[in-house]
């Protein structure tokens, strides 16, 4: 049991440092901003990052790089209350900071994941934008 | 304490009512998405949903081992005080739950929605558990049986768990959206292996108590599979996060972890062989008829869980309703049954005669629970392989709105499914709150 607990001591320290470290640049404060809203108006309750979230709205993890989309295309979502979306009454300044956060959140990589290396023991090399 | 006990359960069952209720009607706004949105969006109704859900598996599990603890292994509790002060705290952490949903002061993360401020009574109601539970048990039981193992650990490693879903409001954490977002899915992860030490505990103490056969929770295999459980516990959680640009070495440790429990799965079917000669003896026995059903949702739940712990089907899997299943299927299937199996021992104990006059109807809602979670379950696959295929195998996929209506053949059944699920843990529920209620007063 003792041998147990030093090592879930050990593991969560190198996770929380080396295990999760990655390139991606720190967010701004403009895009913490805008994940705040994102947080307070509980959009993970439909919406995902990575595929980790609810499943009545879209992931929105590359949102802003998709084709056809963009800021201004989740600009204009945000007020309109559209389907099960409800209507929001965010301000310009507002819909901007969610708009920086979901442009820094697309930065650290791609969802979903089409290019894999799949190997025959299962296991799979993914193609990451940061590493 | 008795009444304590029966409070804590009283309450989970309402939560378990309350919890299926919202979640029928958050089912409804799947398939007509203006239902109630005025009033109460999805965005709100999920987390009231959710939140009220775990409220009945952790209820539940605490008024079971406060039960235990003080009436069957008889030992006597360090402090009654300490035990209704955790009570008070808990209640109080409901109504501010529900506070924060209704005005819309939320936290908004994934399964802990409410203001985050609320965390800290619902953490120091664990404290107390905590130091209620080791006094009571440290002095007074040498050569611990498994599940005192078990209910110590899952009360220990929650404290710890739930205090790293909040780590995301330190700035290190935050700033860095990969970091923030692994270490949320690993709290995650642990806080339901630590909720699963709690019930499957519970489980294991049912099973040597019905059989009163305490070699049941004492031998080595026993032991075995509890720090497979453990180890899991603490290191098993990156299936969650394989997609996330973590280290790979943290997806390859996970993904050895995880395929440890094929152990466990093989060792299922060879005890589920063994044990349905003794079917008929005890069929009679509520407790038992649901630990039953819990054998048969662990296994079909196992097999998801390990196929879609392989990082290949994975990758087409994450994200789609197939995660739903494997969620919805462990918590309605397994710890509901366990839980539900521990009511009906505790109260089955306080009044033997009570129930039979409800045998036919808790007979029907047994069945009702059990075959429309099967069809809930089912639909959830289906619709989760029609979204991996409109993710992974289309060349020109069409929009996200006109996959949401493809699924919604799926989506109806799931309601009716839902519903199905609700009106047999009515049937079930009530008889249960009838009697806990009467014992409560006397």
């Amino acid at each position: 049991m003792t041998i147990l607990v030093v090592i879930f001591i050990v593991y969560n320290i190198i996770i929380y440092t080396q295990g999760t470290s990655n390139n991606t640049p720190l967010m701004s404060e403009q895009a913490i901003k805008g994940e705040k809203l994102y947080q307070e108006n509980n959009c993970t309750a439909c919406h995902q990052f990575y595929g980790l979230g609810g499943y009545l709205g879209p992931d929105l993890t590359n949102v802003i790089s998709a084709k056809n989309k963009g800021a201004e295309y989740v600009k204009a979502f945000l007020n309109s209350g559209i389907k099960t979306m409800p209507k929001f009454n965010f301000t310009e300044e507002e819909k901007e900071a969610i708009a920086q956060f979901l442009t820094e959140v697309d930065q650290t990589g791609h969802y979903p994941i089409v290019e894999a290396d799949k190997k025959a023991n299962g296991w799979v090399d993914m193609k990451y934008k940061n590493q | 304490m008795k009444k304590i006990s029966f409070i804590f359960i009283t309450l989970s069952l309402l939560a378990l009512i309350v919890g299926a209720i919202f979640g029928t009607l958050a089912g409804i706004q799947y398939v007509k998405p203006d239902f109630l949105k005025d009033v109460i969006a999805f965005n709100k109704m999920r987390p009231f949903h959710v939140s009220t859900v775990i409220g009945w598996i952790i209820l539940c599990a605490t008024g079971g081992i406060y039960y235990y603890l003080s009436n069957v292994l008889k030992l006597n509790l360090f402090s009654k005080k300490l035990a209704a002060t955790h009570l008070v705290l808990f209640i109080l952490c409901a109504i501010a739950i529900y506070g924060s949903f209704a005005t819309g002061k939320m936290g908004g993360r994934e399964y802990f929605a409410y203001a985050p401020i609320i965390s800290i009574p619902i953490l120091l109601g664990w404290i107390l558990f905590c130091i209620n539970y080791f006094k009571t048990v440290v002095k007074q039981i040498k050569g611990w049986p498994v599940y005192l193992w078990m209910w110590g650990t899952g009360i220990a490693f929650m404290m710890y768990h739930l205090a790293e879903t909040n780590f995301w409001m330190i700035p290190y954490f935050r700033e860095n959206f990969i970091k923030d977002i692994t270490v949320q899915w690993k709290s995650y992860g642990s806080l339901a292996g630590c909720w699963n030490m709690l019930v499957y505990g519970t489980a294991i103490f049912l099973m040597s108590k019905i059989k009163d056969d305490e070699n049941i929770a004492r031998g080595k295999k026993t032991f075995f599979f509890y720090f497979l459980g453990l180890t899991n516990l603490m290191l098993g959680w990156a299936h969650h996060t394989y997609i996330v640009p973590t280290q790979p070495w943290v997806r390859y440790l996970a993904y050895g972890i995880s395929m440890t429990e094929w152990v466990v799965l093989i060792s299922i079917i060879l005890d589920w062989k063994r044990s349905l000669s003794q079917e008929k003896k005890e069929e009679n026995c509520m407790s038992y008829k649901f630990l039953m059903a819990t054998d048969f949702w662990v296994f079909v739940n196992l097999i998801v869980a390990l196929l879609i712990s392989i990082p290949y089907i994975n990758l087409f899997t994450h994200g789609t309703h197939i995660t739903v299943a494997h969620s919805m299927g462990t918590t309605i299937g397994i710890n509901t049954t366990i839980l539900l199996a521990s009511v009906f021992f505790i109260t089955n104990r306080e009044n033997p005669t009570y129930l039979a006059k409800y045998a036919k109807l808790l007979k029907a809602g047994y069945w009702i629970f059990n075959v429309s979670l099967g069809i809930f379950w089912v639909c959830l696959l289906l619709g989760g392989v029609e979204k991996s295929i409109w993710m992974y195998f289309i060349d020109n996929p069409s929009s996200f709105g006109k996959m949401q209506n493809t699924l919604q053949p799926y989506m109806y059944a799931f309601l009716a499914a839902g519903y199905g699920i609700l009106i047999g843990i009515l049937m079930i529920s009530l008889p249960l709150l009838s009697i806990l209620i009467k014992k409560k007063n006397t």
